[in-house]
């Protein structure tokens, strides 16, 4: 419906930068003498430069905006860019004569509009959206018919009184025309001014949705009228009121079905983005635009199309985007769309200049402030009386009065009256003034004062309050209930069919439309759980290792967290996600060596160890980002951090590396086919008990990198990693059976390891060492379990020296002891495979040795443990592993073995 | 019919006492009969633990559902809180089975499990870890710093309200009553 050929933003530079800029273009056009040194070729890039400049000039105006608190706290941006906006205008006028660079329809519907519907769909609230979806439609179908009738009519109404001038020529369908267009609610000023103002969100939500939604319906009157005074009004057949009624269905239902389509192709296609992440936030610019044109191009909702897009499709496509594409995403979308309003807004200041397209009439302009005032207010008083017989929460009448006074016009209005056919419509430059005249006022009048008022009528605000685990758990358990007592009444509402939804997303959409890893992991409750947890995590970090209040908690009969069934080596090797391994955890032993050699270990990698890369690899790939080693290195010590400051959070918190590591292995079983993952039974099913707690947190921050773009990360970045482990019968025998939790496992560092050291006779041991290393850097982990046991055995054969308490050890526990050579290590393998059969149940903490515990791998001050471990550290080192210094050192430490 | 409604002195009583109309304790009654069969109360199906009711009869049915009952618009500050009181304490009970004034961690757990007992790929283990999340933020919430070797025994009510406390429950825990004849559409 709206000319697609448009020129971008044909018009050069505002106020002075505009003169230099013709002066050079005229330049340019002299004939060439000779060979010019320098070309003068503002012609060829005029456009996109002009296009450039523009933004350039709105993004400082935001920025010198903001510059001042005060101004913006009371003024909304919106205006303020308006008033730049006929400043620059005048400026423009002044220096070349005629008014320029007006906000042309085309620019508008196709570049300027669909950033901003995009970014408010698909950061739609959806649940909110859809909860107050019926009183939205309302006022957006109900609403907006209402009001474009009212208006177009009592406008006629006084233009028979002969309240306008003669020359306003216009008829009943010409003031209807100009009425649909006019009373449309603008989703870009409304947003603009709402999201300042802070309303609750049920009120927003009705108001915002409803602007987007009454897009549909404001075409399709804009359209029918518009072909209805084209025709003329004797044409006009009964059949053709029949086709705008039914147009009104196409055009909305259409461009919903439109949307959705995209919205489903976007999802499916993000599924397979895995091995090409770079190009993910571009299919979601790409698709939703797609629709938006689509739509378009079929004359349908372009609005409705994208808005549906984007709320369709974000569940599933941030699920499957990696988390930087939904940084990408987010960022781009926000930047697009204030670029776009700003420009706007800036845009229509400028057009108001322009005074050649301007017929002013007292009466019309008068006439319709007042009438959309007036009829906007009747409209959402009868609208809502009707809908409060429904709704179970009534909106009041304060909520009237915001929504009513929230009818603020913007650039659609603006955009349409331009469109207008000046042949067909003589009265255009009326309604071109009139529009302006009440854009203007909506955005600036009523934008200025709906704060002040707001705050009088002392609306509810919302409050913004971080989301809690429990919120979210009781909100969903709070669903259920609901529909629940739906069935048992026996009605068959809104959490019903809601509930109904749920399901069938998640059997068959979510499983269609989600990655695999996806769709496991995307849960509301666990999805809040993890960014809890990161945030927890990075404000630990924040705070320098504080602990944190919850941290020093113990809950009553907290039943151990052993099950085995996850932890195995395939386990192992999949969280050491880039690297061989090397798994001591066959080594068992009872106060042994061993013991205390896996308690140096874990001191050691609590001293935040940093992994050593093997290969530094410059490279340069414009398909994937690669971090910089600075960063990386941050991101491991940041790690460390997080891993620290779980062993203080004690025992809740390692179930999440639990479930995680289980998804994990799931995986590795899935692509092994059920190789070595739980079949092997094994009688010996306790060993495993203390493997679980593995890094939470590092799971929780990498496991998007790990397990999505594995691929990638891996080949670039392998490192040795270290895995030590105690066994539990030392646990057992000698701490508090609770302690159990936090006995050493390979990636977390043991919260309390120092409780069973301190029990242990560990001065006694003897001092052999063997800190088995592995060098291999191939990437066995998932793939090949044999391989990569192979190797690491190879490796442990060829560095390790079999430490001799364990022959003693073997003897008592034939099965535990892991000597270090292949065939004998399949059956502790095996052990650690088997689920465990008896979970500890109902063990608390020993509140005192955990905290003794805590205080003393806080510290980090291991010093008598260090000692054990001089063979591999330098002679320098000893005593001084605090865990920021000494990491380097250890790092070269433990390459040189490595590459023995 | 039923014997609610053979004696109007019975409905008014029903009425004032659990504040829903006559239509619609009469629909609601037509409901109780439906799931009893025809029966005077409605029998505990599941093999529940101790603690539950065996049946209920129609007035429990209706005391139970006079919980979703939306809020009134004409109500109080006053009124809305003991409302919102009410209705939090039916929660509350509803997590607490043991009905020990106090959501214990394994009450907690039982409830979450089986919250996401829906989706297959979040293990038991997950959804325990998250209850002990869950439990954690409460004793934050609730109590605040803690002593490393203090116990935080379970949610109490006092602590329930807290938590929801940003939530505003009153405008969420209601289903739609009907007063008029649809109930049959539904079946």
């Amino acid at each position: 419906m709206l000319p697609a050929t448009l020129p971008l933003l044909g018009m050069p530079l505002s106020g002075a930068g505009a003169g230099v800029a013709d002066g050079a273009a005229g330049e340019s056009v002299l004939p060439p003498a000779g060979l010019a040194l320098l070309r003068w070729q503002w012609h060829e890039v005029e456009a996109p430069y002009l296009v450039a400049v523009w933004i350039l000039v709105a993004s400082l105006a935001k920025i010198v905006f903001h510059l001042s608190r005060k101004v913006t706290s009371v003024v909304p941006e919106s205006c303020l860019l308006i008033l730049l906006g006929l400043v620059l205008g005048g400026i423009v006028l002044a220096v070349a004569k005629k008014a320029e660079y007006q906000l042309e329809p085309g620019t508008f519907f196709l570049f300027l509009l669909p950033p901003i519907v995009l970014d408010s769909g698909y950061f739609m609230p959806s649940r909110l959206f859809f909860d107050n979806l019926g009183a939205i439609l309302t006022y957006a179908v109900v609403g907006t018919l209402w009001n474009s009738f009212t208006t177009g009519a009592a406008l006629w109404g006084i233009q028979q009184a002969g309240l306008m001038a003669p020359t306003v020529r216009a008829g009943l369908l010409d003031f209807l025309l100009f009425g649909s267009l006019i009373s449309a609610v603008d989703p870009v000023a409304v947003l603009a001014v709402f999201e300042e103002v802070h309303v609750n969100e049920t009120l927003f939500i009705i108001v915002f949705g409803e602007s987007l939604l009454n897009d549909a319906v404001t075409v399709v009157l804009y359209k029918v009228y518009n072909s209805f005074v084209e025709m003329g009004s004797v044409n006009v057949q009964a059949i053709d009121y029949v086709k705008g009624v039914a147009s009104l269905f196409v055009v909305s239902l259409g461009g919903a079905a439109v949307g959705l389509v995209f919205a489903f192709l976007l999802a499916l296609t993000t599924r397979f983005t895995k091995r090409v992440r770079i190009i993910e936030p571009l299919l979601v610019f790409l698709l939703a635009y797609a629709a938006y044109l689509t739509a378009e191009m079929a004359s349908l909702s372009a609005i409705l199309a994208v808005t549906m897009c984007g709320v369709g499709c974000k569940k599933y496509v941030e699920a499957n985007i990696s988390h930087k594409s939904r940084t990408a995403v987010k960022y781009t979308m926000k930047t697009l769309a204030s670029c776009a309003e700003t420009v706007i807004f800036m845009l229509l200041g400028i057009s108001a200049v322009d005074s050649s397209k301007w017929a002013w009439d007292t009466g019309l302009v008068l006439g319709t402030l007042f009438f959309i005032l007036l009829f906007r207010a009747l409209g959402v008083v009868l609208q809502t009386w009707v809908l409060n017989q429904f709704r179970l929460v009534p909106l009041d009448k304060i909520d009237q009065v915001v929504m009513s006074y929230g009818g603020l016009r913007g650039a659609v209005a603006f955009a349409l009256v331009i469109l207008l056919d000046k042949t067909k419509v003589p009265a255009k430059d009326y309604f071109v003034a009139t529009t302006i005249v009440v854009v203007f006022f909506t955005v600036i009048v009523q934008g200025l004062t709906i704060k002040p008022l707001v705050k009088w009528l002392k609306v509810k605000r919302s409050d913004h309050h971080k989301p809690t685990l429990n919120q979210e758990l009781h909100e969903h358990t709070f669903d259920h209930i609901l529909a629940a007592v739906e069935d048992v009444v026996g009605h068959h509402g809104y959490h019903y069919w809601r509930d109904r939804w749920e399901q069938f997303d998640k059997k068959y959409l979510s499983q269609l439309l989600m990655r695999r890893s996806a769709y496991r992991i995307r849960d509301q409750i666990w999805d809040v759980y993890y960014k809890l947890n990161i945030r927890d995590a990075i404000s630990f970090v924040d705070q320098g290792g504080h602990v944190l209040s919850s941290s020093g908690l113990t809950l009553p009969s907290m039943p151990s967290r052993n099950s085995a069934a996850e932890t195995s080596v395939t386990n192992l090797l999949r969280e050491s996600g880039s690297g061989a391994c090397l798994d001591l955890q066959v080594i068992d032993t009872v106060r042994s060596g061993k013991d205390r050699e896996d308690a140096i270990m874990h001191h050691l990698l609590s001293g935040g160890l940093y992994k050593p890369r093997r290969r530094y690899k410059a490279s340069c790939s414009r398909h994937f980002i690669s971090e910089d080693a600075q960063a990386r290195q941050d991101k491991e010590v940041f790690q460390q951090n997080m891993k620290r400051r779980l062993e203080s959070f004690k025992s809740t918190k390692h179930n999440v590396c639990l479930s995680k590591s289980k998804l994990r292995l799931r995986k590795a079983g899935r692509k092994k086919d059920g190789s070595a993952d739980k079949d092997t039974p094994n009688g010996k099913p306790h060993r495993a008990s203390n493997l679980p707690d593995t890094a939470a947190v590092i799971l929780a921050v990498e496991s998007e990198e790990e397990s999505d773009s594995s691929e990638t990360e891996k080949e670039d970045d392998e490192g040795i990693v270290f895995v030590a482990r105690a066994t539990n019968e030392v646990f057992r025998e000698h701490k508090v059976p609770g302690s159990m939790e936090v006995c050493p496992s390979p990636r977390i560092i043991p919260p309390s390891p120092t409780c069973a050291e301190k029990e242990l006779p560990w001065k006694s041991g003897q001092g052999d060492l063997a800190v088995y290393v592995s060098s291999e850097t191939t990437k066995i982990v998932p793939v090949d379990m044999q391989t990569g046991w192979n190797q690491s055995i190879s490796s442990l054969e060829s560095l390790a020296s079999p430490p001799c308490a364990q022959a003693a050890l073997r003897a008592a526990h034939p099965l535990a002891c892991a000597p270090p050579r292949g065939d004998e290590l399949r059956d502790p393998l095996a052990a650690l495979v088997t689920p465990s059969p008896e979970p500890h149940a109902g063990f608390t903490f020993a509140p005192s040795l955990a905290k003794a515990g805590r205080s003393r791998s806080e510290s980090s001050a291991d010093a008598p443990e260090q000692q054990e471990l001089q063979p591999l550290m330098a002679p320098e080192d000893r005593g001084c592993l605090s865990p920021g210094t000494a990491n380097a050192r250890w790092l070269i430490q433990f390459n040189r073995a490595g590459r023995l | 019919m039923g014997s609610s409604q053979s004696t109007s002195e019975e409905v008014r009583e029903l009425v004032g006492k659990t504040g829903f109309s006559s239509d619609q304790i009469e629909q609601l009654h037509r409901r109780f009969k439906q799931l009893s069969g025809n029966q005077l109360t409605i029998r505990n199906l599941r093999k529940a633990p101790t603690g539950l009711a065996d049946e209920i009869n129609f007035e429990d049915f209706l005391t139970i559902m006079s919980y979703f009952r939306p809020i009134e618009t004409n109500m109080d500050e006053e009124q809305l809180e003991h409302c919102r009181k009410e209705k939090l304490r039916f929660l509350f009970h509803m997590y607490d089975s043991d009905s020990d004034g106090r959501i214990t961690l394994e009450e907690y757990r039982n409830v979450v499990e089986e919250l996401l007992s829906g989706n297959p790929h979040i293990e038991k283990e997950s959804a325990r870890s998250i209850a002990d999340g869950a439990m954690m933020e409460a004793a934050s919430v609730c109590v605040g710093q803690m002593q490393p070797d203090q116990v935080y025994e379970g949610i109490t009510f006092d602590d329930f309200l807290k938590i929801w406390q940003g939530i505003d429950i009153e405008t969420k825990m209601h289903v739609r009553f009907l007063n008029m004849e649809t109930i049959a559409l539904c079946h």
